[in-house]
């Protein structure tokens, strides 16, 4: 049902011509993820997507819409190869999909495991700061490096939106942290 | 019929809390509007409504008719569809997080063998929380973050510049605000372990210093500064500047579509209030209680309920207590501060708790 939810978001954020309707269609999206991560036993993913893509990613990306106050999206033509490569891309992601169906198929039917505790807070972080340190470290670092470079592209160009990447940045930093 | 009624039960049971607990909400935000304006008349100097029923305790039902009978005005050039939607999630966003709240310890002392068909077999407890769950702290971070696109979406789709301002206003504050809050709320995490409501609470009932805003106090005044900037109040209203913008991203809704805003706003002050009770108020515990009442036992239940909502009360004094006393923010000095006083001071009491909490545990 969330799926469903999810995909009929999604096709209305691909063929909508206003932005902000693409927007808005974008949060049902992430809105109905994090459902399905919630039925998937991992209750801090589903924060998490909510928090961070929903509350802060696509309010900045629905405040600069209506800063700009886009016009209706005019059909582009210079940007042929792009059908290409998009198809291209679309028959690699349906093939791992029909991948992944057939592994699952083939997979042996174990009952869950009631002890599991994959999806919870507290296993969660003990695994990034053990077993997955060094990649957690690299990200961070990443990021670090991005709030730099923004705030130093903001500071020569001086122009708002680059002051809002700069928060976003802040934001994702933020959240990694904990 | 009774396996149909067993399974069935169980959603029985969560609507009628629900309900339940909807219909206190409500309440208690109907009298935050009518205290606010007393409370505010005292200030002022004057005596505030006092025409509805004795001290004016009927006005809110009074408001709400008149705000159902008014004419529902839709502007002409609005975008239809998001206009109708805004107000809708606005109040849905602020009414979600009230399923995690924990409104009092759990009752470990109830006899539900009087129900029919043995349902009440086995059961001896009464939770006072409607769903416990994992990351209850994250949870309502998440939602009220979600009631951003209320106002957002309400000042772009009523198609007038004042509303338009006033929603771009709210969402930048929002966003600047939410970091500080979040990280304000870390250091309580850290020291408690867990982002379950409950188990915070169960965490400083354990803690030798009983209420988390004695360690956490830079924590508490961030978190409560922050919150006033999330529930667009004075001094950070902004957003209904009535000076600048008429009444901001509201300007162009009138009758039921308005109470909703308003409503919206008072519930979400009540969010704010109840966070800042579990997280550094103990939520409902009272120190010495136990040794009173047994822990788990019906009045002592009753008792900690009571206290819980008191201190809630407490906040929404102060938040209307600070409404009849501070002018408002310019809106750069309110960036400056969220920027770079309330967000660096955040950050800097998370060092401090990482620092503290690595030695106490060694």
């Amino acid at each position: 049902m969330f799926a469903g939810l999810a995909i009929a978001s999604a096709i209305s954020m691909v063929y909508h011509k206003n932005p902000l309707y693409s927007a808005i269609s974008l949060v049902g999206v992430f809105i109905s993820l994090s459902c399905i991560y919630v039925t998937l036993a991992a209750p801090f993913i589903a924060a998490v997507q909510i928090l961070i893509y929903a509350g802060a990613i696509m309010v900045l990306v629905v405040f600069v819409i209506m800063l700009l106050n886009l016009d209706d999206d005019k059909p582009l033509n210079r940007l042929r190869y792009l059908y290409a490569l998009g198809g291209g891309l679309g028959v690699i992601l349906l093939a791992q999909t029909l991948f992944i169906f057939y592994a699952v198929m083939k997979a042996p039917n174990t009952p869950a495991d009631q002890t599991m505790t994959a999806g919870k807070t507290l296993s969660l972080g003990r695994a990034m700061f053990t077993e997955y340190l060094l990649p957690v470290e690299i990200v961070g670092v990443l990021l670090l490096m991005a709030i730099i470079g923004a705030v130093i592209l903001a500071r020569r160009l001086s122009q708002p939106q680059l002051e809002l990447v700069v928060e976003h940045e802040l934001e994702l930093e933020h959240k990694a942290d904990h | 019929m009774e396996s149909v009624l067993k399974t069935a039960f169980p959603f029985v049971v969560i609507t009628v809390a629900v309900l339940i607990a909807f219909q206190m909400v409500l309440m208690i935000v109907a009298y935050t509007v009518l205290a606010e304006r007393k409370i505010l008349g005292w200030i002022q100097g004057r005596i505030g409504p006092n025409r509805v029923g004795p001290w004016g305790v009927l006005q809110p039902f009074a408001d709400l008719l008149k705000f159902i009978f008014k004419e529902d005005l839709v502007p002409d050039k609005s975008t239809k569809f998001v206009y109708f939607l805004a107000p809708m999630v606005a109040l849905t966003c602020a009414l979600m997080p009230m399923v995690v709240y924990p409104f009092g310890p759990m009752i470990t002392s109830v006899d539900w063998t009087f129900l029919p068909f043995g349902l009440g077999e086995g059961i001896h407890v009464l939770p006072l929380t409607i769903a416990r769950i994992d990351v209850g702290v994250l949870f309502v971070l998440g939602i009220t973050s979600v009631g951003v696109y209320g106002i957002a979406l309400a000042g772009w789709s009523s198609n007038s510049k004042y509303s338009l301002m006033g929603g771009l206003r709210s969402s930048a504050q929002m966003i600047s605000y939410e970091l500080a809050m979040g990280a304000s709320v870390i250091g309580v995490v850290m020291l408690s372990g867990t982002l379950d409501l409950n188990g915070i609470i169960q965490a400083q009932i354990t803690s030798p210093f009983r209420w988390f805003i004695i360690p956490q106090f830079i924590g508490f005044f961030v978190f409560l500064i922050s919150a006033f900037a999330e529930t667009n109040r004075v001094p950070f209203d902004l957003p209904e500047a009535e000076t600048e913008l008429v009444a901001g991203f509201h300007t162009e809704y009138s009758a039921l579509k308005f109470a909703l805003f308003f409503m919206a706003e008072y519930v979400n002050m009540f969010t704010v209030s109840v966070m800042a009770t579990v997280l550094f108020l103990g939520g409902w515990y009272v120190p010495g209680l136990s040794h009173i009442f047994e822990p788990g036992s019906i009045p002592y239940a009753v008792v900690s309920h009571v206290a819980f909502i008191g201190k809630i009360c407490a906040f929404l004094f102060f938040y209307i207590w600070v409404r009849g006393t501070l002018p408002r923010f310019r809106f750069d000095q309110l960036m400056n501060f969220g920027w770079k006083f309330l967000l660096p001071v955040a950050l800097g009491n998370v060092i401090l708790t990482i620092i503290v909490v690595f030695f106490l545990n060694r």
